[in-house]
């Protein structure tokens, strides 16, 4: 497994300095466009590509789970795109402006753009979009608008943000698959859950949609009359809804489907084809769906209110082991409550390790007055894992035999996914649970929902399950949600990291990254920070 | 045995089969097995409800699991889907909207049920229909030959190959045939019931759908072939020892026609009785094989709607399917009858 991880490592710095040979500067002011020189692109063509579960929605504007987050951005857009690193760059909005006390962000819109059914786009639409979808309907948008008072449009073609307090994680999220943008005059006044317009989506999209099966597959069709003018290069997008990994992988390797995003294949078979010569692995484009795989302890149960004995746990896993082994090298092993692609926040400097290592863990244990008893036993406890994908159950199963070895007791319990969400968030029955959530563009959007003890809410899941509660997080929360001065927000989320970290309620045990695998004749699969998966594949093309 | 419901008397016998089945005891037949169909269907959307409404976790925890939903949406939608009320009235609303053929709406699908279960119907009765059609007719010509062949190296040979079919499970079968026929020699589509986007239609279509459904129905048909061979093998050791088969022989007529006329005849009955059954099964219990092959149909939706806790969906899919099973029940039925005439209405 050794070679693997170096493997995947030589293939991140080769796509990396492929890109450096293909154009000098990365970050230049267009990174996306200038890649796509490096060939010309070819008009025309299909491209299909495989995921699953099937969506419930074909817009993300009012669910953030995963099918929707594909999807939308191929028939929405949002006001910005990203470049890498997150670099906001014009799409419906041309440019804006905040001003100094940050309680006002000025957008001017981009002139001429038509939604589908061929009606002019105004800033009525932003402004019904944020007001009256996503501050109500969305998951994450609820929380991170919840200061948007008004948006005020002066003329057709400007829209002013008024807050009420200063919102700097926002202009994260203002992409296609964030914060789409509906068209007003389908939506207003209806019943917004359940408008037919949620399963034919009327956008302003690069594509329009051609047909939807539910729960098989969607087709959609170039628009002609895209603003981006040119784009997107292809005819077609397809994209099949296959349950069975190793079917995805046989129609893929087959040349039945052309390109996988978001680790759609099981990892081996990722990594098996990314040596073949006719294909190409990609880990890039996935900054805004940053995910961890993370271990909550429930602070309400006697054994975890001692922080030791939540040490003393963390001391008995080999993180590397976990990742090398069970997430066969895409993840790094988890460090702190943040991701690593949140570059601008994350550090691991003065923040508290648990290198593994069985003598400190019993050690541990023994000054938390929990000895070993009689039969070796210090005490019993049960593992909750996700019932989603095999990493969390893997996870649980090495652990048991970790926490064997250190005296620990534990059962490992296989429900299905409603039973464990109830079980861990509305009736709080466990010991300890593993998951893999989103850990969001900004730490404010996905990483204080797990620490801040205002979000301690029965009944919501990935909410702070471990009922975690510091004063002094919280504080530091509360204060990056305003702060304007990118040094100062930077300085609160270090303090944020070293704190949690230091009382673990939850423990980070992979940070995990992503892959596509495409066929080598498709080209400019991810040119930006949104890659294919999660933005809009106008560039994308294929070759005769 | 040979009785006639009185009623049809001895001109009944005189007037044949078909007229019987217009007149005599037909009409009320039909009454007395729809109403018992009506209960039996009552009872299966009663049991599924309170199955899974016992389970715990409702369909708004599902759809807050995954999408992040703050804890007001959540009451939101409780209201919006009627999921704050008590089981029992839930139940009533149901029952109600029921009885005027409404089946409600499916969150999860942002679509009526009754769109969801007819877009996914044809997938499954497709797939029913070929494959019975096919595992039967191949079966039963494999049972016949064995049969005539008994103690040969032919029925030796046959009894094999059944013992293999039957022992192989369907998911094996399947996923051998995609290696070999997709990924080493690129022969078949591997997902879908068509070409997705395709703009073929009539019987380029039909040739476009059918190279789709090569794997599936092959991977469904096997198990069944080798129990239509084994019973079909049986039957007909059973019916060639009859004594109608030997004056059959006595007379003279061709052993062909002794075979596939007379002796089969009797020898389909039990292979009637298997075909109702597999029919049954397939319609919600392909779940493996539309998996594997990403056909969207009555078993994946059952599956999803169980696991998502969608009961309006799920209620659908079982009220749908158990319609389907007491339908085929009663075609089972009447063609024991055209098969058998002794068989009479009970």
């Amino acid at each position: 497994m050794k070679n693997t991880k170096h493997f995947l490592h030589r293939r991140t710095f080769l796509a990396g300095l492929a890109a450096g040979v293909a154009l000098p500067s990365v970050l230049g002011i267009s990174g996306g466009k200038a890649f796509a020189q490096a060939a010309t692109p070819v008009a025309g063509g299909t491209v299909t590509t495989v995921g699953w579960p099937g969506p419930t929605y074909l817009n993300a504007a009012i669910t953030t789970a995963g099918p929707e987050s594909f999807l939308s951005p191929k028939f929405f857009d949002g006001l910005c795109g990203y470049d890498f690193g997150m670099i906001p760059k014009p799409a419906l909005a041309v440019s804006w402006e905040t001003s100094e006390d940050g309680l006002k962000t000025t957008f001017k819109l981009r002139d001429g753009v038509k939604w589908h059914d061929g009606q002019p786009f105004t800033a009525k639409d932003v402004a019904f979009t944020f007001m009256q979808v996503i501050k109500v309907h969305h998951g994450r948008g609820r929380s991170l608008f919840a200061d948007l008072q008004t948006v005020e449009t002066p003329d057709d073609l400007t829209a002013v943000f008024v807050f009420g307090r200063p919102a700097p994680a926002m202009m994260k999220a203002l992409d296609g698959r964030e914060s789409p943008i509906l068209p007003a005059h389908i939506y207003e006044g209806t019943n917004i859950l359940e408008n037919p317009a949620n399963t034919k989506p009327i956008g302003t999209g690069a594509y329009k949609l051609t047909s939807y099966e539910r729960g098989a597959n969607v087709v959609m069709e170039k628009n002609p009359e895209y603003w981006d003018t040119g784009k997107p290069y292809l005819d077609q997008l397809i994209i099949q809804y296959v349950q069975d990994p190793a079917t995805r992988s046989a129609m893929f390797e087959s040349g039945q489907c052309d390109i996988v995003y978001l680790n759609f294949l099981p990892p081996l078979d990722i990594l098996r084809l990314a040596k073949e010569p006719g294909f190409e692995m990609d880990q890039r484009g996935y900054e805004t769906s940053a995910s961890s795989q993370q271990m909550d302890f429930n602070l309400e149960r006697e054994h975890f209110k001692d922080k030791r004995v939540r040490q003393a746990i963390a001391h008995a896993l080999d993180l590397n082991w976990i990742n090398e082994n069970i997430w066969h090298g895409f993840g790094k092993p988890g460090a702190s409550p943040l991701h690593h692609e949140q570059k601008e926040f994350y550090t691991t400097e003065g923040v508290p390790s648990y290198p593994f290592d069985f003598k400190k863990a019993e050690a541990l244990l023994d000054e938390a007055g929990y000895p070993r008893g009689a039969n070796g036993v210090r005490f019993e406890m049960m593992i909750d894992p996700t019932p989603y994908g095999d990493e969390s159950l893997t996870v649980g199963e090495y652990m048991r035999e970790q926490l064997r070895q250190i005296g620990i007791t534990a059962k490992l319990r296989s429900e299905d996914y409603a039973v464990f969400i109830k079980r861990c968030w509305t009736e709080r029955d466990f010991d300890v649970c593993i998951y893999t959530a989103a850990m969001g563009a900004d730490p404010t959007i996905g990483v204080q929902r797990f620490y801040w003890s205002k979000n301690i809410k029965k009944g919501v899941a990935f909410s702070n399950g471990s009922t975690y509660s510091n004063p002094e997080v919280d504080a530091l929360l509360e204060a990056s949600q305003i702060e304007l001065d990118p040094v100062k927000r930077k300085e609160q989320f270090v303090k944020f990291q070293q704190l949690v970290m230091a009382d673990l309620p939850t423990l980070p045990i992979c940070e995990t990254t992503r892959a596509t695998i495409a066929h080598k004749k498709v080209k400019d699969y991810t040119v930006d920070a949104l890659g294919g998966a999660l933005g809009n594949m106008a560039n994308c093309w294929v070759e005769a | 045995m040979s009785t006639l419901a009185p009623v049809a008397g001895v001109t009944a016998q005189k007037r044949g089969r078909l007229t019987r089945f217009v007149t005599g005891p037909l009409p009320r037949y039909v009454l007395r097995r729809l109403s018992q169909a009506i209960l039996v269907m009552l009872l299966v959307v009663i049991g599924s409800f309170i199955l899974v409404k016992s389970a715990p976790g409702d369909l708004v925890d599902v759809i807050g699991g995954n999408s992040d939903m703050t804890a007001e949406t959540m009451e939101l939608l409780r209201q919006q889907y009627g999921l704050d009320q008590p089981s029992y009235i839930q139940l009533f609303h149901y029952m109600i909207k029921l009885a005027t053929f409404d089946l409600g709406y499916s969150p999860l699908n942002a679509a009526p049920v009754l769109d969801v279960i007819l877009g996914r119907l044809p997938v499954t009765a497709i797939l029913v229909v070929v494959s019975v059609t096919i595992s039967m007719s191949i079966g039963t010509v494999l049972g016949v030959i064995s049969a005539r062949n008994v103690g040969k190296p032919v029925d030796l040979g046959l009894s094999i190959l059944m013992l293999m079919f039957y022992a192989t499970p369907s998911f094996v079968i399947a996923i051998a045939f995609i290696l070999f026929f997709s990924v080493f020699w690129n022969l078949l589509p591997i997902a879908g019931f068509a070409t997705v986007g395709t703009r073929a239609t009539g019987l380029m279509y039909a040739w476009d759908v059918a190279k789709h459904l090569v794997m599936p129905v092959g991977a469904l048909c096997t198990f069944y072939i080798a129990i239509y061979g084994r019973i079909g093998r049986a039957a007909m050791l059973e019916v060639l020892k009859l004594d109608y088969v030997r004056t059959a022989r006595a007379k003279g007529i061709s052993e062909r026609r002794v075979i596939y006329v007379h002796a089969l005849r009797n020898a389909m009955l039990p292979l009637v009785t298997m075909a109702g059954l597999q029919v049954s099964s397939l319609v919600g219990g392909a779940v493996l094989i539309e998996t594997i092959f990403g056909l969207p149909g009555m078993g994946r939706t059952a599956f999803d709607a169980v696991s998502e806790r969608d009961a309006n969906l799920l209620l659908g899919v079982l009220f749908i399917s158990s319609l389907s099973v007491v339908v085929v029940n009663f075609i089972i039925d009447m063609i024991y009858m055209v098969l058998d005439p002794r068989v009479e209405l009970a």
